[in-house]
């Protein structure tokens, strides 16, 4: 019952992602879906197994605290405090979020997944997390937010994988923690360049770059 | 066995002989016969052989533009012209020299020829003679494929690639390759015309350099080397002649017979062209390659007509 | 076969001291390809004349045990004109691409790496080594093209080669791709009998035709030879022409080899793509006015005439008569060795006359015979044998195709032959024609500009190269009865039958003895004409015009004019101007040029048409990062809706 309840936090914070327009909060509230993605699997009462514990340890403590962190840094060393004129706006934004949670409902209804795996709310949870992700990612003109929208995709991915948590070696999740934590490091690197170079984290001025 | 050998030796020696002394007399013979028919009386048969007697004493002038290619075009008409006639029968007994295929080297022999004489003509940096270079080697294109294509169809009525065996063969089927074959011989003898640079295809005798394309190339040769020069082309007209002779040879002649039939069919083939030159007048330079083409297809029909 | 290790290794290795050296690095690099040179001959001599017989398997002579280089009878043929050329190229470049030019560190290191990937690709037997040559081939050479970039037609025709070559290979990796299914394996063996008839072999074959013929310039994908031949240094030009189009031709021959039974219409096609690209190729030559440009197109005639060798022999092959086989492949073979060395050397002299003259514009040359006696010299012998005439080498290699037509004629298919023939008479004449142009306009005559005047000869350095191949070409012209045993094995790889020799079959002594009256001939004709006094130094009697200048000459234009009118239904030349009007015209400026068929008429308006029309879709490619996240979004939802549907 626990984690049903965990699931439907993490698809309400989505909708706060959505509609958030500040940098601040938005980063805030990525660390909390990372929190709550990382109590999940404890709270499906998985604990006798070890690698488990230690991977639910290390993604609290990735998305819950370095990822934010370097994310805040980010912010400070270059000056954003708000998403403002994003591509699409924030009530259209949250408009398709439901859109795309009321399809993630459908599809995972119709989706062939083996009878086990047909965890409640795990998949629409999953599919609904990606694609808000997704909308994160191509909605957004600063760099800054896009990247939380690529920790929301992320965090999608990995709640699909808890459906295979426990079959799935340590190796691998820890392997897509590792992959994360090193993206956002180089993107947060990245986007301090931009700035130098662009006078701007406004991806639009990226254009600038194509052939 | 000595005796084969001796008839081969002497068939051999006549071969020769024949190559190398009767030529100057077919032009002589033309040129009568181009006379007798006018109503004049025309120099002597053999003035060439008095022309090349006076040219050989006589100095050559070598222009300051020229180079050692401008001796090559003389020289080497002569040398691979004599070559060819090592390789053609002489009616029909073989030639000297016989081998399967030899009738692609007979013919690249000319092409070797008409190579150098037209860089000797260019090497004079004249612009009459790199006119008619360009005029020779432009008609050759056409005169080329009509060449082999008679070639290709007798080698295929006779089964082989050898001069001697395709021009002389005997056992020519005549039943079954009449027409073929004389198609092939109407082509060659298109071909004999422009080789030898016969009305109609161009006039040995005009001195108006614009329609000119053999003369015109040799205007700066002088004594030897000129006298090479004429010599050469009487020597292309006895050797393309035998090509055209040969197969007229409707049976072996033994000895000497052989020898008599093939003089007096040679002495027939000049006047012939005697009176073509006599009776036709030269094209419009724009109209001979038709002619030429008309020798093409001649030979080509010659080759389907012996696939059917 | 360490040899042939030997031979990659140092090729490979030839530039590279040059690299680090502050001078030297030409001659080192020299020194190494020559030694390379050497032991490949050496290698190459060792499997054609070794005594193993039965051509295809020499057991000990594996390099490496996998199967992935092997050097055969085949690849030994064209491991010989590698050697040749690459060796007296390396040499000839000390001079003319000397240590002056800024990049001639880098064009001698890829020069040895072309030659690396060349020894690599003749020696290759399996895909993974062949499309690794192929590959290192294409890229070495695109360096070598691109040696002179600031030229604006160098670098287009550096990024047309590029293209062209890649997408041949494209054809190939699909073919290559394809091959396990007829072969069992990707390493090179004998095809299942009957594959060749499937649809799937017929697919194979055309993939094969389209990369080979793509590499070896066949005509309508010829396009890009012409510029990329005249656009490199000359002595890059030579191993191109000579060796690196070549490779197409090896890899026909071996596909040739792994075939037991071709359908009919494989011969045809290979021979009809012969057919055009000969006589087409020279005609094109023809009414060319830039001197390395008109040989690029020669180089088309030619992989015309040795298509025709091939594909006369698969039509032998499909109607199982050795003789014709034997002879048809011994040609072709022969002719891709005879070219090499021809083509070669008047690349070489070409660049030479070039760099001495200062212009490659056959309207500006002229005269060079008397200030460039060598290098004009040189050039007559490659014209000579290009031409086809006895009784240099590319009679005897022409004369083996011919052979192989007429062995045609008594059996069915009588017409490919009877065309073929036609054919080779014509290009024969044809490329007379143009290298009397050629030949005429740039070495005989009145210099057509003051750079001709001054016009000096080469140095040693780069006439001794020229003088080692037109040895090679007189060699091979006076004794090609040497031949007759390395051809016979190579060719019996490709019949995949022991026959009669060639050397019988096409009298190879009979045309040494045959050199013998003609060589005579000459010599006593030349001294007897030389016998009496002569008188030197008149001008040109021109029918008495005392003041001849060389503007009066005539032009090579007006030489090929008559030819290219002609043929102008096929090439369609491009003129401007010359009409002339009244009694006393005023002068009339006249130029006439001849677009490519295929690259200036088709090839380029069509991709530019096409490169138009696709322009609309660029609004797709707007360079904003969410628009493509949008695309991966779509395709995640439609991949989605795909499943569930």
């Amino acid at each position: 019952m626990l984690h049903d309840l965990l699931i439907a936090l993490t698809m309400l914070t989505n909708f706060t992602l959505v509609a958030t327009h500040r940098v601040q909060k938005s980063i805030q509230v990525a660390a909390f879906q990372g929190v709550l993605l990382g109590f999940l699997p404890l709270s499906m009462g998985l604990w006798r197994h070890t690698h488990v514990l230690l991977l639910a340890a290390a993604t609290i403590l990735v998305k819950g605290w370095l990822i934010p962190f370097l994310l805040r840094r980010a912010m400070r060393q270059v000056q954003i405090h708000r998403e403002v004129n994003p591509y699409i706006s924030y009530t259209l934004s949250l408009m398709l979020c439901a859109l795309g949670t009321g399809i993630s409902l459908v599809l995972a209804h119709n989706l062939p997944l083996k009878p086990g795996d047909a965890h409640g709310l795990f998949v629409p949870a999953a599919l609904s997390t990606l694609f808000t992700g997704f909308l994160l990612l191509v909605s957004r003109r600063k760099a800054l937010t896009q990247v939380v929208g690529y920790l929301v995709l992320e965090n999608g991915i990995y709640l699909f994988g808890m459906l295979l948590v426990e079959q799935m070696p340590l190796l691998v999740e820890t392997g897509i923690l590792l992959d994360l934590f090193v993206g956002i490091f180089v993107m947060g690197i990245v986007i301090n360049h931009i700035r130098a170079a662009f006078d701007s984290t406004d991806t639009l001025r990226m254009a600038e770059l194509k052939d | 066995m000595l005796e084969t050998f001796l008839v081969r030796a002497v068939h051999v020696a006549l071969h020769l002989t024949t190559a190398l002394l009767l030529p100057p007399l077919l032009p002589g013979l033309i040129a009568k016969t181009k006379a007798m028919v006018a109503g004049r009386t025309g120099p002597p048969v053999l003035q060439l052989y008095y022309d090349l007697a006076r040219l050989s004493r006589k100095r050559a002038v070598f222009s300051r533009t020229t180079t050692w290619v401008f001796l090559a075009g003389p020289v080497g008409t002569v040398a691979a012209v004599a070559t060819a006639s090592l390789l053609v029968p002489f009616g029909s007994s073989p030639a000297p020299l016989h081998f399967q295929g030899d009738a692609v080297f007979f013919a690249y022999l000319f092409g070797l020829a008409r190579f150098l004489t037209v860089l000797s003509a260019l090497d004079t940096g004249s612009a009459f003679e790199g006119m008619g270079a360009a005029r020779e080697v432009s008609f050759a294109v056409l005169a080329e494929p009509a060449l082999f294509l008679g070639f290709a169809a007798l080698a295929k009525s006779t089964g082989s690639l050898s001069l001697s065996t395709m021009l002389a063969s005997p056992g020519f089927s005549f039943s079954r390759a009449m027409a073929p074959l004389i198609l092939v011989l109407a082509g060659w003898a298109i071909v004999y015309l422009a080789e030898n640079s016969r009305i109609p295809v161009d006039d040995p005798n005009t001195h108006l350099e614009l329609t000119m394309i053999h003369e015109v190339m040799v205007l700066d040769h002088s004594g030897r080397p000129l006298a090479l020069v004429l010599y050469g082309a009487s020597l292309k007209l006895l050797v393309l002649g035998a090509l055209l002779i040969g197969p007229l040879f409707t049976r072996a002649f033994g000895g000497l017979l052989n020898w008599a039939a093939f003089w007096g069919l040679l002495v027939l083939l000049a006047v012939g062209v005697g009176l073509v030159e006599s009776f036709t007048a030269r094209l419009r330079m724009n109209r001979v390659p038709q002619f030429l083409v008309a020798g093409i297809l001649a030979t080509a029909f010659a080759f389907l007509l012996l696939l059917v | 076969m360490i040899l042939f290790g030997a031979t990659l290794l140092l090729a490979f290795l030839s530039g590279l001291p040059g690299l680090f050296m502050k001078r030297g690095g030409g001659r080192s690099a020299a020194l190494l390809m020559g030694s390379s040179a050497a032991s490949g001959l050496l290698a190459a001599l060792q499997v054609l004349l070794g005594r193993a017989t039965g051509a295809v398997a020499l057991p000990n002579q594996r390099v490496l045990d996998w199967g992935f280089l092997h050097l055969d009878p085949l690849g030994a043929i064209f491991l010989i004109p590698v050697c040749i050329l690459f060796g007296s190229a390396s040499v000839y470049g000390l001079a003319y691409w000397d240590d002056h030019r800024e990049n001639s560190r880098t064009v001698r290191a890829a020069f040895g790496v072309l030659a690396g990937f060349l020894i690599l690709l003749t020696g290759a037997q399996h895909a993974f080594t062949f499309l690794l040559g192929w590959e290192g081939m294409a890229l070495a050479a695109f360096v070598l093209v691109m040696a002179e970039d600031r030229d604006p037609a160098t670098r287009r025709a550096g990024y047309v080669y590029l293209a062209a070559t890649h997408t041949g290979t494209l054809f190939l990796f699909s073919a290559f791709a394809l091959l396990p299914k007829a072969a069992g394996g990707l390493a090179f063996g004998p095809w299942t009998p009957g594959f060749a008839s499937s649809p799937l072999g017929s697919a194979l074959f055309l993939l094969f035709l389209a990369g080979f013929a793509f590499k070896a310039g066949a005509l309508p994908l010829h396009f890009w030879l012409p510029p990329a031949h005249s656009a490199a240094p000359s002595h890059v030009s030579a191993v191109m022409s000579g060796v690196l189009i070549k490779m197409g031709i090896l890899g026909l021959a071996r596909l040739v080899a792994w075939v037991p039974d071709p359908p009919i219409w494989w011969g045809g096609s290979v021979t009809a793509l012969g057919l055009a690209s000969g006589v087409l190729g020279v005609a094109f030559a023809l009414g060319q006015h830039d001197l390395k440009r008109l040989l690029a197109y020669h180089s088309i005639e030619n992989i015309g005439i040795i298509l025709l060798g091939l594909g006369l022999g698969l039509i032998g092959k499909h109607a199982g008569s050795l003789p014709i086989q034997l002879l048809g492949f011994g040609g072709a073979l022969l002719h891709v060795v005879n070219h090499a060395l021809f083509k070669g050397l008047l690349f070489l002299a070409a660049g030479s006359a070039a760099k001495a003259a200062g212009t490659r514009d056959l309207e500006a040359l002229g005269g060079l015979a008397r200030r460039m006696p060598r290098t004009s010299l040189a050039f007559l012998a490659g014209a000579w044998a290009i031409c086809g005439l006895p009784p240099l080498n590319g009679f005897v290699s022409e004369w083996m195709i011919y052979l192989a037509a007429f062995q045609g004629l008594g059996r069915p298919h009588a017409l490919w032959s009877v065309a073929a023939l036609g054919a080779l008479a014509l290009i024969g004449a044809l490329a007379l024609a143009c290298f009397a142009k050629a030949f005429g306009a740039a070495f005989l005559g009145e210099a057509r500009s003051p750079a001709a005047v001054e016009a000096r000869e080469s140095p040693p350095s780069m006439v001794g190269p020229m003088g080692v191949l037109a040895g090679a070409c007189a060699f091979i012209g006076f004794f090609p009865v040497l031949l007759g045993r390395p051809l016979d094995r190579a060719a019996t790889q490709l019949a995949g039958a022991q026959g009669p020799p060639l050397a019988a079959m096409a009298s190879l002594t009979m045309l040494s003895l045959m050199a013998l009256p003609l060589l005579a001939g000459a010599w006593m004709l030349v001294r007897w004409s030389r016998g009496r006094s002569f008188r030197e130094g008149v001008p040109t009697w021109d029918c008495g015009y005392t003041a001849p200048a060389a503007r009066m000459q005539y032009t090579a234009s007006s030489f090929a004019e008559g030819l290219m009118r002609g043929m102008r239904w096929v090439l369609w030349p491009v003129t401007a101007g010359g009409r002339v009007a009244g009694f006393v015209p005023r002068p009339r400026p006249f130029s006439s040029h001849l677009p490519d068929l295929v690259l200036d008429r088709a090839a380029e308006p069509g991709l530019g048409g096409a490169a138009r029309g696709l322009g609309a879709l660029r609004f797709l490619q707007a360079g904003h990062l969410p628009i493509y996240l949008l695309y991966v979004l779509l395709t995640l939802l439609g991949l989605f809706v795909w499943m569930v549907a």
